[in-house]
């Protein structure tokens, strides 16, 4: 076990085995087979969940396969990072007084059968002559993405980082999603007949201008921007989040994991850093958050599985300065805080108590609160609400011709894989009635 | 504690469980360690002409992963020589006096042969013979088993010659692949069979293995069709069993039934001996789960009992034969509806897609403001478990139009959650029988049968 931990890649090989076989026959057998099932409803890419549950029971994992891709291209992600509890799973008739089916891992059955036998989506629609550029190579832009290219239109991604997949890739931690499973998946809408330009910055090494030039329709999927700053002294000896999880997947050998570890947030992404520090050899991690348990914004399963792994939670603590010592973090200094009045966020506001200092020994500091809205509205001159850009119900911008989806537009509800799925979905299917001035099938196989 | 003992045909055990003749019964070693478990007696695996089996001799029915609902066989008789059975019979019979020991017989359809074998048994010490005329596969291809079976007349010969024999009482066991079970069973009675037993296996092929194409169980790339047995059977074997305990000569002949045919659990025991069987052979449960069965067959058919104020084994049997009715003379005004138990639905909508696509279409889909909605009619940008939740739509039955055909009552997971709840139909009690006899146009016309629902009130949607 000690040398396990040390081992980076085998303390955070992904945590739930595939389910064997057998035991996918015996959970598929459970399901009921809902009719219009609750499930398929819950899951916001529709995905007709008691078919593809059925077709694993009669051993069509090939059928079982098609039937999640008809819905989700991204249903080998999907099925390992989607938040199945408050989902699908959530849904289960079985889930009252028995135990809901685990879709999850049934999908990645499928998900995994398909991978290994290479059972993807082909394309039959006739090219249409259009083409599509698509910004950002996430699971927003590779779903939008991949639709166009089931509707026949030519769509080409570019991606200012060296790999496709985006948070898949980057920003989810190996325990859930290892990287091989984003890059297959990209390389399965790469063979849909999508081009995926990598290194390639938006704004930089391209120009909005010159793709609307070169291109019939423009779809904006580039996230969100960098982690807000804190405004503490010290703060740059913190470690950005999504950076420190950026590390453990693309080089884990090479990332340095304190002793004591500190991690400021208290929402997935932050129970994510804790738990990579704690997997890499951290004796002590914990998380500092400025409300409670009751207004953190990690999933209830996540709060669950941190303190599983040994994390340790300091609630209603303000982080205030970093201590150094010769030039190293030696603790976090924070001030105790009292909940007042709710906030713009209709949580309780967090009101530090003069004089309440108090210091937290560290000898590493994670932060993880969230990121910043989207630059690019600003840059492009769009329109934006509540700082993200602006869109109406099919996804078009306030510029003519240019889309955007994903977690850039998400004012509200929660940012993530599944939801940025279906907007490339249903943007794909909207760009397709724009272009070819006909309703999209409902479905494509 | 109810008293589970039976004396069937003169044939005493201590509980109503006998292993039926098959493999579980094949040596002495397996007779004496089922007894060791408790069961009441053992019907010896059928001893006869000389034999040699194949491999892959048994294949099963499966359903999801519910492993032999039904197995399916080509073993013959006995293998073992002849004279080892009958030793290890009446070793066994020495050591266990108060169990029921009857040996299973097939050999040529010669009345020297079938002397000679019930002499043999007789001298073992057993207490009764079994007249094995169903085994459908291998023997009866030799002019045994099922040949005879199939052939009321020579189920009657065979029989008499051997109840010419015989001092001991002798059990006549029918075969199912036959069209109307009670006529080998009334050619029992007549050759003075002591009792009958039913049923043997089914003709059956399990399955084609779709890799191989090759048929399941594949003995050398051939198979062919095999005895099944098993719970996939129980209501064939029940039905055969209430039509002989329904029959006038049969039944006036007062002939005691073994029965069997998909015995698992208790409560198929109990549904056995409610319609007519005084004694039970059970096989392909305790091949799949073993001897050790016995116990809760014994303990929760007693614990029924006592529930149930039976204080005897002859007290339950046939108890519910006098139910057993024709379509002709049941009532056609009786009238049950479903009905939904909303508080115990789980809303996974079956009942609605089997009632809509398959029946009678009398269900709706309620939406939780109490309008009938359209299945999927949920806006495509909707999801999560609260929305999925608590926008569900319920089945609920459109009472007026439910015909009580009761598909809903089957296909719903939940228990007790969909009852059939009798209505009053408005209309006297009537059967098909008395309308033909009494208003004969009604059965013979449609424009009849038209103004006769006119008339009662009858509307068919």
């Amino acid at each position: 076990m000690e040398s396990a931990l040390r081992d980076p890649g085998m303390a955070l090989a992904e945590q739930l085995p595939p389910l064997t076989a057998h035991a996918a026959a015996v959970e598929a057998d459970r399901c009921l087979y809902c009719y219009d099932a609750p499930c398929t409803h819950a899951c916001p890419t529709h995905i007709d969940i008691p078919r593809f549950i059925k077709k694993i029971a009669t051993n069509n994992l090939r059928g079982s396969a098609a039937t999640i891709f008809a819905s989700n291209l991204l249903g080998a992600t999907c099925a390992r990072v989607c938040p199945v509890q408050e989902l699908c799973e959530g849904a289960c008739v079985l889930g009252a007084d028995h135990k809901p089916i685990a879709i999850g891992r049934l999908q990645r059955f499928a998900m995994d059968y398909a991978r290994e036998h290479r059972s993807y989506p082909i394309v039959k629609a006739e090219s249409t002559g259009k083409s599509i550029a698509v910004i950002g190579a996430g699971p927003a832009g590779l779903s939008c993405a991949g639709e166009l290219a089931r509707l026949g239109h030519k769509a080409t991604i570019f991606e200012k980082r060296q790999m496709a997949g985006g948070l898949s890739t980057y920003g989810i931690i190996a325990l859930r999603e290892p990287v091989e499973v984003a890059l297959e998946e990209s390389r399965m809408i790469e063979s849909l007949g999508v081009e995926i330009k990598t290194g390639i910055e938006f704004g930089k090494d391209v120009s909005l201008a010159e793709l609307k030039r070169q291109f019939d329709a423009v779809v904006l999927s580039g996230g969100l921007g960098s982690t807000p700053s804190l405004g503490i002294p010290g703060e740059e000896i913190i470690i950005d989040g999504l950076e420190f999880i950026e590390a453990s997947k693309t080089d884990p050998a090479n990332l340095q994991v304190g002793r004591n570890v500190i991690v400021i947030g208290a929402g997935n992404t932050a129970v994510d850093c804790a738990t990579i520090a704690r997997r890499l050899g951290a004796e002590r991690v914990t998380m500092v958050y400025r409300r409670t348990d009751r207004e953190m914004t990690c999933y209830e399963h996540e709060y669950d599985f941190g303190r599983k792994e040994g994390i340790e939670f300091r609630f209603l603590s303000q982080p205030s300065r970093v201590l150094l010592n010769d030039g190293l973090p030696a603790g976090l200094e924070c001030l105790r805080v009292e909940l007042g009045p709710p906030d713009a966020s209709g949580r309780p506001s967090p009101q530090p108590v003069a004089g309440s200092e108090f210091v937290l020994p560290a000898d590493q500091i994670v932060k993880a609160v969230g990121q910043n809205k989207p630059v690019l509205a600003a840059l492009l001159g769009l329109e934006t609400r509540k700082g993200f850009i602006a869109v109406d119900s099919v996804f078009q911008t306030s510029v003519a011709g240019v889309y955007a989806i994903g977690d850039c537009i998400r004012v509200s509800g929660a940012a993530s894989t599944v939801m940025a799925v279906e907007d490339g979905k249903l943007a794909a299917a909207a760009i397709h009635r724009q272009l070819v001035s006909a309703p999209a099938p409902l479905e494509v196989s | 504690m109810a008293d589970l003992r039976i004396n069937f045909a003169g044939i005493k055990s201590p509980n109503p469980f006998w292993l039926a003749s098959a493999p579980p019964t094949n040596s002495g070693a397996q007779v004496h360690k089922a007894f060791e478990a408790g069961w009441g007696g053992a019907v010896w695996k059928t001893i006869g002409a000389p034999v040699l089996n194949v491999s892959n001799r048994y294949g099963a029915w499966h359903h999801g992963r519910q492993r032999m609902l039904a197995i399916n066989n080509v073993e013959l008789i006995s293998d073992r020589p002849i004279e080892i059975n009958l030793r290890e019979i009446a070793e066994v019979k020495r050591e266990w006096p108060d169990r029921a020991v009857i040996v299973s017989a097939m050999v040529d359809s010669k009345p020297e042969a079938w002397r000679e074998i019930v002499e043999r048994i007789e001298d073992t010490g057993a207490d009764g013979i079994e007249l094995n005329y169903g085994c459908p596969h291998g023997m009866s291809e030799r002019g045994m088993g099922s040949a005879i079976g199939q052939v009321p007349e020579y189920c009657e010969r065979i029989t008499r010659w051997v109840m010419e024999a015989a001092t001991i009482p002798v059990i006549m066991k029918l075969t199912p692949n036959i069209t109307n079970i009670v006529l080998p069973a009334r050619a029992g009675v007549a050759a003075g069979a002591n009792a009958l037993s039913l049923i043997n296996t089914i003709n059956s092929i399990v399955g084609v293995d779709l890799d191989t194409l090759e048929l399941t169980p594949s003995i050398g790339g051939k198979g062919g069709h095999g005895g099944y047995a098993g719970p996939a059977v129980k209501p064939i074997a029940l039905n055969m069993l209430a039509s002989l305990g329904t029959d006038e000569i049969v039944s006036k002949s007062g002939i005691p039934i073994s029965g069997m045919g998909g015995i698992a659990t208790w409560q198929d025991a109990a549904q056995f001996l409610l319609l007519g069987a005084s004694s039970l052979q059970v096989c392909t449960a305790v091949m799949h789960y073993g001897y050790r069965i016995i116990e809760d067959l014994c303990d929760g058919l007693s614990n029924w009992m006592d529930e149930k104020g039976f204080k005897t084994i002859p007290e339950v049997v046939g108890h519910s034969l006098h139910r057993v009715s024709e379509f002709k003379n049941l009532d056609l005004s009786y009238r049950a509806v479903a009905r939904i138990d909303r508080a115990k639905c789980i809303k996974c909508n079956l009942c609605y897609v089997a009632c809509n696509d398959t029946a009678h279409q009398c269900i709706d889909l309620i939406s939780p403001q109490g309008g009938v909605v359209e299945p999927s009619s949920y806006d495509v940008r909707s999801n999560g478990k609260r929305e999925a939740v608590e926008t569900r739509p319920q089945p609920q039955v459109r009472e007026p139009d439910c015909v009580g055909c009761r598909l809903c009552y089957n296909v719903c997971p939940v228990d007790e959650c969909i009852a059939m709840v009798e209505v009053p139909s408005g209309r006297s009690a009537v059967t098909w029988s008395e309308l033909s006899q009494d208003q004969t146009p009604v059965t013979e016309d449609w424009e009849a049968m038209k103004d006769y629902r006119q008339k009662v009130g009858i509307d068919i949607h």
